[in-house]
């Protein structure tokens, strides 16, 4: 043990409890019933009483409000509570934001949760009433509508300017696709890829294809965060917040990044430098990485960006089973975004738990050292766990 | 078809394109372009703009070709094409449109596997007033 008093949030606090709902592209709850199970799940998890709960975080997207969630699980008085912004780019921040406030003494049991209901919901691009003016009003109305299509432009330009291919994105919805059909949990469990499937598949935005979007999903899960001191006494071993980060590069414009010097250069940089800063680890200790994946194009992107490989070679690393079990840095274990469910990310921060506890149905033989990430493309945050 | 929906700092660049005229923000002070444009300089913090006059001219920098589910206009001219175009003069403001054969044609009148990365393109005004691009 390595961690000293005065060096910021390093392993000063652990995850200790994870709770999740069934992930179905349908599930009749609404999104507030699955939260508090979700919550309630993790807690119990924790073997920690609602009540003794004094801190919150969660996505600015997240639907079910602290009032609600308090009010009906039973939390005791809550000192401190938070919102981490741009969507899946604020997964690892809530997790990030309970470690600093309990850390500092803010709060001493946090919960942080996110509950969707994406799969039967809405899409929120169809939604042309609240059009943001910025940056909307350069993009909408030429049709570049969806998620899907913004990181399709940047997808053309990396594989254009890299050298990158289709078969490299097929590298990354396979490894997620076999690890979630080791998962029972998971939505495509008993639905094997395979490259003729990817390569035949229908366009969604050229050039990514049906099996790089990631699943649209109801589902919610929950972690619970806590001083070192008192995670010794919960149920589980604790998994200790080693190092964490958010990032906004300078002139960063979010998912239509087209308007600075380097486009392709994302929030993930920002993050890692703060991230490896603050780490008495590099990339090559990492174990295991849960990399945010609602398209399969964000992984060599953050593959490079948080340091595994140099600037155009993310496509290339995932070559000869790289991102499988057994390969250089095995991948989103539990199926990630693309391949067990997508919640905005936060099973990327429940199955980094589970590697660490020994726990996962994918399990990385002596997994120390877990790298989650939350979206690039967008302001974004990033957690290096370890056991 | 969705309109853009402006807002202050959006307003003149849409005003001049219903003109067509393609313009872009730049520093009253420093002279350094921006876009999408915003209150102040992000290199000297002056407050004082300027609509800059551009030729037109620009080269594909990247594109794609989206596929339904789209909103129904939109899907309706499915598949087509959207182009981010680099300017000639600031290469590095770069404006989202369309490749179309010729003003004012819709949004599917180039073929996809025509386009290239790189390819000389210029502005077309359609009835619209928005600003889109058809072969140099």
């Amino acid at each position: 043990m390595t961690a000293m008093a005065g060096t910021g949030i390093k392993d000063a606090t652990a995850i200790v409890g994870i709770g999740q709902t069934a992930f179905a592209k349908h599930l009749p709850q609404d999104e507030k019933t699955l939260a508090c199970r979700a919550v309630l799940a993790a807690l119990d998890d924790a073997g920690i009483a609602p009540g003794e709960v004094d801190g919150l975080a969660s996505y600015t997207m997240e639907e079910t409000d602290e009032v609600e969630l308090a009010k009906a699980v039973g939390f005791g008085d809550l000192t401190f509570f938070s919102k981490a912004g741009y969507g899946g780019g604020g997964s690892c921040a809530t997790v990030a934001h309970l470690a600093a406030a309990i850390a500092c003494g803010q709060a001493t049991v946090g919960v942080a949760w996110r509950s969707r209901k994406r799969g039967s919901g809405p899409r929120p691009w169809t939604d042309t009433a609240v059009q943001l003016p910025t940056p909307a009003q350069w993009t909408r109305p030429f049709g570049l509508l969806r998620p899907a299509d913004e990181i399709a432009m940047l997808t053309r330009r990396y594989l254009h300017e890299y050298g990158a291919t289709r078969d490299h994105l097929f590298n990354v919805a396979l490894a997620c696709r076999n690890r979630a059909n080791q998962n029972p949990a998971a939505v495509m469990y008993e639905r094997p890829l395979t490259r003729e499937m990817y390569m035949t598949s229908r366009w969604i935005s050229e050039p990514l294809c049906l099996f790089d979007n990631c699943l649209e999903t109801d589902g919610a899960l929950a972690c619970v965060v806590v001083g070192r001191e008192r995670a010794r006494d919960c149920r589980h071993r604790p998994v200790y917040v080693h190092s964490a980060a958010q990032g906004l590069p300078a002139q960063h414009h979010g998912m239509v990044n087209y308007w600075n010097d380097d486009p392709l250069t994302g929030p993930a940089w920002t993050a890692a430098r703060h991230l490896w800063k603050h780490a008495d680890l590099t990339p090559d200790d990492v174990d295991v990485a849960q990399i945010y994946d609602a398209f399969t194009a964000l992984i060599p992107l953050s593959l490079e960006g948080y340091g595994f490989c140099g600037r155009g070679e993310g496509g290339a690393f995932t070559e000869q089973g790289a991102l499988e079990i057994g390969g250089r840095l095995p991948l989103n274990t539990s199926g990630g975004g693309l391949s067990e469910a997508y919640v905005h990310g936060f099973n990327l921060i429940t199955e980094g738990v589970k590697q660490l506890r020994g726990t996962s149905t994918a399990q990385v033989p002596g997994a120390a050292t877990c790298l989650v990430t939350a979206g690039e493309g967008v302001p974004t945050s990033a957690l290096l766990l370890r056991n | 078809m969705l309109t853009p929906v402006t807002d202050t700092d959006g307003a003149p660049f849409w005003e001049y394109a219903a003109r067509g005229e393609l313009r872009v923000q730049a520093c009253g002070d420093c002279g350094e372009p921006r876009f999408p444009p915003r209150p102040c300089c992000p290199h000297c913090q002056s407050f004082a703009a300027e609509w800059r006059p551009v030729s037109g001219r620009g080269r594909v920098w990247s594109y794609v070709v989206p596929h339904p589910p789209l909103l129904p206009d939109y899907a309706a001219q499915a598949p087509y094409n959207v182009v981010v175009v680099e300017l000639e003069e600031h290469p590095r403001i770069r404006l989202v449109g369309n490749l179309v054969s010729h003003a004012g044609a819709p949004l599917d009148s180039v073929d996809p596997g025509r386009i290239r990365i790189g390819a000389r393109v210029r502005v077309a005004f359609g009835d619209d007033g928005l600003p889109r691009w058809v072969p140099a």
